[in-house]
């Protein structure tokens, strides 16, 4: 069972080169092979020079984001089968700076997470003695879908908006964001509000909903974006109608 | 170049960090790129409709001979294509914004998430029904 | 960038009025462009008079409904094209000019719009 598989991959030298090409490499063909199986092959065997992230190999790190034929995927849960027998793409995600081969550079991403403030920010905090602060599970269950994105970056692959505007603050960081304000044991919504409802913030958002289309997590960043809308349209109004009412 | 301040720093930028550059033709380059393109192109056949409307009004206005004139205007070959066209993405409309409601709001009743399918279910039948009442009303009223 | 802080503060404005116009589009266009548009022009059903029309536009309430089923879709067309111009032809240098033209727009047809039903007799 000699059966192969081709696979096109993206290769980026920033000392020799002056823009990402395509490399065609021949990799066996295994039915319950992924698209890492195959890169792993690649710089086992053929050139050790290929450099890509990787880590878990199961699906929760959340390291191996790649453009597989220009979907964001996470290449340790596509499996060749689904391309086969045509040559299959790889390439860095897209929307981010190409540091070498199939790296990308994520400053932006993580420095937009930590605008986020993603900790519980509480007014006065609960001296030890009174215990823990208790919740219920609906409770949980009102924040719990946003707190399973193990920031992959495959959200921000998908957004047309992030390509356009880097400046826009993004699904994942929204999510995190609403992750922490729906969450009962937080009393920072107000110290979040002025960096969400700058303009690059969620108004940027045009609702494409790529972003809950390739999570891998079901996290529904979109979902998160439009509710925080709401919430923010709402605050908004609250402020005009009702100046008097500053908590 | 290192971001100031914070430790640890992130890298901000390297000149040899390959940028790409978003063609101004990304939408076609995906089919849910280009229906999404599509959906936010259906706000121009809304705002024909107004335009239209407002022509209506107008007639309305300038009395019976006016009305008059404006029906024979709607049954021009070319404003029926227009409208035929309109009605289709207006349709489109209709039909993206009452499914993609649900998601917006996170509509819970004692504790649980209604599912979304019973939103836009719900949806749905109102707009059914909205439009059976305006009907009623532009036929027999 | 005076232009942008005001922006900022009414940017919520601006989205609830576009939510509030994509309803009223999404449950109230379709079938009056059905009728109107199609269904009377060619036959198919028979197209109110100008008499029984007018009876209808006497009771003010309809006056506000139609109103409303004209002004609030268009300021959900005012932002969602002002976006797709953002977004689709990458222009948003020209942010002002969009802004003004898409937004003006929609305060203009309202304006007609309020002035139309006023004085119909």
């Amino acid at each position: 069972m000699s059966e192969k598989i081709t696979l096109e991959v993206a290769r980026y030298s920033p000392e020799r080169d002056a823009a990402p090409h395509l490399e065609a490499f021949e990799v066996p063909f295994r039915k319950d092979w992924v698209v890492l199986d195959a890169l792993n092959y690649i710089k086992d065997k053929t050139d050790g020079s290929l450099t890509y992230r990787w880590s878990c190999r199961m699906g929760i790190c959340g390291s191996c984001g790649m453009m597989v034929n220009g979907e964001p995927k996470l290449t340790c849960a596509t499996f060749l089968a689904d391309y086969a027998p045509a040559p299959v793409r790889v390439e860095p995600l897209r929307n981010f700076p190409v540091v070498r081969d199939l790296v990308i550079a994520m400053t932006d991403f993580m420095h937009k997470l930590k605008e986020m403030k993603p900790w519980l920010i509480r007014r006065e905090e609960k001296p030890l003695s009174e215990g823990e602060y208790l919740q219920t599970p609906e409770q949980l269950d009102a924040f719990k879908q946003f707190s399973m994105c193990i920031n992959c970056m495959l959200c921000y692959a998908a957004c047309p908006v992030y390509g356009l505007d880097p400046l826009f603050a993004g699904p994942a960081a929204i999510a995190l964001a609403q992750r922490y304000n729906l969450d009962s044991r937080d009393q920072g919504a107000k110290d979040r509000f002025p960096i969400l409802s700058q303009h690059e913030g969620i108004w940027g958002c045009t609702f494409v909903g790529e972003c809950t289309q390739v999570c891998p997590k079901h996290v529904d960043p979109a979902g998160a974006i439009q509710q925080y809308k709401l919430t923010a349209a709402t605050e908004w109004f609250k402020s005009l109608l009702l100046p008097w009412s500053g908590k | 170049m290192k971001s100031s301040g914070s430790t640890p720093g992130y890298t901000l930028n390297h000149p040899r960090w390959y940028r790409a550059r978003v063609s101004t033709y990304w939408w076609l380059k995906q089919w849910v790129y280009l229906k999404f393109v599509l959906r936010e192109l259906t706000s121009v056949f809304v705002a024909f409709f107004v335009v239209t409307t407002l022509m209506q009004l107008r007639a309305f206005s300038r009395g019976p001979q006016a009305y008059e004139n404006f029906q024979k205007w709607l049954q021009n070959p070319f404003v029926i294509a227009l409208n035929v066209v309109s009605f289709l993405f207006v349709l489109y409309h209709s039909v993206t914004w009452l499914s993609l409601a649900p998601r917006a709001m996170a509509v819970r009743i004692r504790g649980k998430r209604v599912p979304d399918l019973l939103i836009s279910g719900t949806n749905y039948a109102a707009w059914l029904v909205i439009s059976a009442v305006v009907a009623w009303f532009l036929l027999w009223g | 960038m005076a232009g942008q802080k005001s922006q900022l503060r009414l940017e919520p404005l601006l989205w609830t009025l576009f939510s509030a116009g994509g309803v009223v589009a999404a449950f109230l266009i379709p079938v009056h462009l059905f009728l109107w548009g199609l269904a009377f022009p060619l036959g198919w059903l028979k197209a109110p008079g100008y008499l029984s029309t007018m009876a209808l536009l006497a009771h003010p309430l309809v006056r506000i409904y139609l109103f409303v089923l004209c002004s609030a879709p268009l300021f959900h067309a005012a932002h969602r094209f002002r976006y797709t111009l953002y977004d689709g032809l990458q222009i948003k240098h020209l942010n002002e000019v969009i802004n003004f033209s898409c937004y003006g727009g929609a305060v203009l047809g309202t304006a007609l719009a309020g002035y139309l039903l006023w004085t119909i007799p």
